[in-house]
């Protein structure tokens, strides 16, 4: 069997500033699959985020989601989306939340699925949510997008490393 | 390490193989896997006539394996376990336009102490329908994994489907 090192980080950026929308672009298309790693925290009360492909914000997204809020588990589901939804993140900065994109064979020509993770804890509270993710676009995905819903921000110190992952 | 340089980082994450579905089987092989690496993770996309991938390994085919489920359809999460099973639930394959998606990590696979776990994050959404399951394995064996097999519960892999085995190490 041939091995050969991967899982490569490909860019990362740490916010210096207030700032909504955290791009990846020109992403090489020599990768299996690719990873987002994000530690985010927002400026003031809780955001919606969303992950854009290509920047395509019409409605092509869809998801089912597993959820963990402490007491109760729950499942839910978006359909024909223009909000790749993820979660509510908290305005606390030193509790953050941890957001994890698995984004596979997004060079390829089939529709795009991905799986998310969301891990955030506030000694308290808190959610765990596990989401699968399509994109129904057949096109190479070259660009990704990290957006706050409009009007609020990711605060200083979010952090966001994408990876590429080069099956043998 | 010379002065003005970064340190030295061995990559931990290695490619070890993939394997392709083929339409006229539905098993996916990989054998001969190597030491020297701590854990393992699969990383799959893929079709089939089947609803999940089922795992097994050194061709142990008794009832070693068992599981436990937590999964969402959209409306409701719920959660179940088994056991006595003769292989362990893997990645969703749905039989679907929508490919399903799978990753499986295999800890310390080398062991010859313990029993081996595995966890799974997989699920398939085709606007409308889908469903997203994490799950835990357990196979009751001291063996050290040298092959994995996945095999369809019914029906053949889709020349589409992908598996992608890598190799995490330690220092």
């Amino acid at each position: 069997m041939a091995a050969g090192a991967t899982y490569e980080p490909i860019a990362t950026t740490t916010l210096t500033s207030a700032q909504q929308t955290i791009t990846f672009s020109s992403i090489p298309s020599t990768y299996t699959d690719l990873r987002l790693v994000i530690v985010a925290m927002a400026t003031s009360g809780t955001i919606d985020t969303w992950l854009y492909m290509n920047n395509d914000t019409e409605t092509n997204y869809s998801s089912t989601r597993l959820s963990g809020e402490g007491t109760t588990a729950s499942s839910a589901r978006i359909t024909t989306s223009s909000q790749p939804y993820d979660t509510n993140l908290a305005s606390i900065s030193t509790l953050p939340c941890l957001i994890t994109h698995d984004i596979f064979s997004y060079a390829g020509s089939t529709n795009k699925t991905w799986l998310t993770t969301v891990s955030m804890d506030k000694n308290g509270s808190g959610v765990v949510h596990r989401y699968v993710k399509l994109w129904r676009s057949t096109s190479a995905i070259n660009r990704l997008d990290y957006t706050a819903a409009t009007a609020t921000t990711f605060a200083i110190g979010t952090t966001a490393t994408l990876y590429g992952i080069k099956a043998a | 390490m010379l002065v003005g340089n970064n340190y030295y980082i061995p990559p931990a994450f290695e490619s070890i193989a993939t394997a392709t579905g083929t339409g006229s089987s539905g098993t996916i092989t990989f054998s001969s896997i190597p030491s020297g690496y701590k854990h393992l993770q699969i990383r799959s996309i893929a079709t089939s006539s089947s609803s999940y991938g089922m795992i097994r390994f050194n061709s142990d085919s008794s009832s070693n394996y068992v599981s436990h489920f937590l999964y969402g359809d959209g409306s409701s999460a719920s959660a179940t376990g088994l056991t006595g099973l003769t292989s362990l639930y893997g990645p969703r394959a749905d039989n679907s336009t929508y490919f399903s998606v799978g990753i499986v990590d295999i800890l310390d696979f080398d062991s010859s102490t313990k029993y081996k776990t595995i966890r799974v994050l997989t699920g398939q959404d085709s606007n409308g329908s889908g469903l997203i399951m994490v799950n835990s394995g357990l196979w009751l064996s001291t063996s050290a994994i040298t092959s994995i097999t996945i095999n369809t519960q019914s029906g053949n892999w889709a020349t589409t489907a992908q598996f992608a085995l890598y190799g995490i190490k330690e220092l």
